[in-house]
């Protein structure tokens, strides 16, 4: 037998994606909704009000990349981390510990749908962008491949937190109390060129910092961090993630009695 | 012939400290059923989690089909099913979905026409489009057993198959489980039930403090520990046994008004009755009138608890 079954890992990614659609208000249409009001509201809204932009982009436009990737990041996070968590917690964990399936075929699975929802969604929300602001992908591909990477790496960790997690209580926790205020924090309304030092100095010690500009540079060419360096701490934390992962199937950790 | 299972020296110990599994030796026959005994906390489900895969056990060995499950456990363990104690699955999926979503799991092709056999015969066809949430507890555990056989497993182990169904179903279950055996598979059931061991199981084993009590064939046990217990009425009251009677091992109860006999085997052992009818003829040579005789045979249950409350018959039997 081989080491991948692409079928079992089919089988996983199907059953998680018919899991979202069946729970398609909570799980699609209120991110988007959300993500839309901060668009009418910061950028229709208050943008118009704000001549000049930011760094030569109109600021609705300026905020699409740094919402993107807010949503992409808590729902990645709590897609994968709910995934892994609810069999778990009821006890089902039993068919997928008992089935002949290793860790390739279980990330593929939980994984690979919960980013796959994360660009679905990030597709909904570029679209319904458009409705509110005016902005443009300066280089569509890159654009693709960074919300890719982003969401596979916040899948993984989400994926992580559910295996850690023996609560919902702690479930929840990490996504609300620190992926949003550092998301928030991390120059998805501002650029961090216009903080004064030390809080500019400060600001680049925030991780989020990094994925923000990262994808906003994808959009119009311009970010306060080297592409490169985003790039590469997005692929070390997806390297981290898998490695980890990859350790818990090993010794069973939180797994496995 | 190789045993479809070997497990050796078995051990698990928590991390709290305390140990499940004390050293277990089993061996499972090919195409066996076999029952494992034992009360609550006996070690029954964490012996079936170590060799589904579920628990990791802290030492020995767990062969299955003749290879280690340690090494090569992607390839063995497509072959073992497993239907948990408890009623563990999506409950918001439908019944056919959640079926098909097993045998995918076990990486097999979809097969319509097994999956439809299986649901047929679980009486659970025309239930196919239904959430699983709003089936019975019975229905619900008929699932469980539907999506452990739907990748043809040639091991399948049901932890407690019938805990908390009514009788009529769980009669009807052990038809299913007969049926499998039929087919070939080897079956390993824990059960509180010792009806269902007695009615099923070609080999049963108990187990309590995750040791291995014993492990023999259903009527070899019954034989070699079960008991024919005789009490016969007298016509007339004896203030003592008899000299004629002090060869049988008799006792009088009830102030004399009857003759209680225990001895013999139990069920498929002849000795017990056969005991009983000499002492028949006995109390007929010595005059002495009788006007009922009430036999009873020793069934699994007694043995078990016994087995469980006599701490001599550890020693024996381990």
């Amino acid at each position: 037998m081989s080491l991948f079954n692409p079928r079992s890992a089919w089988t996983i990614y199907k059953q998680e994606l018919m899991r979202a659609f069946r729970t398609a208000m909570q799980s699609i249409l209120a991110p988007v909704l959300t993500t839309t009001l901060y668009f009418v509201v910061f950028g229709a809204a208050i943008g118009s009000q704000m001549s000049g932009g930011v760094g030569g982009v109109n600021y609705g436009a300026f905020i699409v990349p740094g919402l993107l990737l807010l949503t992409i990041l808590g729902e990645s996070t709590s897609n994968a981390s709910f995934g892994i968590y609810m069999p778990r917690f009821t006890g089902a964990i039993y068919e997928l510990l008992s089935a002949p399936v290793g860790v390739g075929e279980t990330l593929v699975g939980f994984v690979g749908a919960a980013a796959t929802k994360s660009l679905i969604l990030a597709a909904i929300i570029l679209v319904t962008a458009s409705f509110c602001v005016d902005y443009s992908i300066a280089h569509p591909f890159y654009a693709f491949c960074y919300i890719l990477l982003v969401s596979a790496s916040f899948s993984l960790f989400g994926f992580i937190l559910g295996i850690w997690a023996d609560s919902f209580e702690k479930l929840t926790i990490v996504p609300m109390l620190i992926l949003t205020p550092l998301t928030f924090l991390g120059g998805t309304f501002y650029s961090i060129d216009t903080l004064p030092e030390p809080w500019r100095s400060v600001a680049m010690a925030n991780p989020i910092v990094y994925l923000v500009n990262g994808l906003r540079w994808t959009f119009y060419g311009t970010s306060d961090v080297p592409i490169g360096l985003s790039v590469a701490l997005t692929l070390l934390f997806l390297v981290i993630c898998v490695g980890f992962i990859s350790w818990v199937f090993r010794t069973g950790w939180r797994l496995r009695t | 012939m190789q045993p479809i299972l070997e497990i050796r020296g078995l051990t698990k110990t928590y991390k709290g400290g305390f140990t499940a599994l004390k050293g277990v030796d089993l061996s499972i026959n090919k195409g066996e059923i076999f029952a494992l005994l034992g009360p609550n906390g006996a070690g029954k489900t964490t012996l079936i989690g170590a060799v589904c895969g579920l628990v990791r056990p802290t030492s020995g060995t767990i062969h299955a089909f003749g290879e280690d499950m340690g090494k090569h456990w992607r390839r063995l363990r497509a072959r073992v099913g497993l239907v948990p104690q408890e009623l563990a699955t999506d409950m918001f999926e439908p019944v056919l979905r959640s079926v098909n979503h097993s045998r995918g799991l076990f990486g097999l092709p979809p097969n319509p026409a097994l999956i439809e056999e299986i649901l047929r015969a679980l009486s659970l066809w025309e239930k196919r489009d239904a959430q699983i949430r709003t089936l019975s507890g019975g229905m619900k555990r008929r699932v469980l057993i539907a999506k452990a056989l739907a990748h043809e497993p040639e091991l399948l182990f049901l932890d407690e198959p019938t805990a908390g169904v009514d009788v009529e179903l769980r009669r009807d279950m052990w038809k299913q489980i007969a049926l499998l055996r039929e087919r070939g598979t080897t079956v390993i059931l824990t059960t509180h039930y010792i009806e269902e061991a007695e009615e099923m199981a070609d080999r049963v084993g108990v187990i309590r403090g995750g040791e291995i009590l014993m492990v023999d064939e259903k009527a070899a046990m019954m034989e070699r520990l079960g008991r024919t217990e005789a009490l016969i009425t007298l016509a007339s009251p004896l203030t003592e046994v008899p000299e004629a009677l002090s060869a049988y091992p008799v006792s009088l109860i009830e102030e004399g008004r009857v003759l209680c006999y225990r001895g013999g085997g139990g069920e498929g052992s002849s000795s017990g009755t056969a005991e009983v009818a000499e002492l028949t003829k006995a109390l007929t040579r010595a005059g002495i009138d009788y006007t009922a005789i009430d036999i009873h045979e020793s069934s699994l249950e007694d043995i078990f608890v016994n087995l469980l409350e006599g701490p001599e018959m550890q020693g024996a039997a381990a």
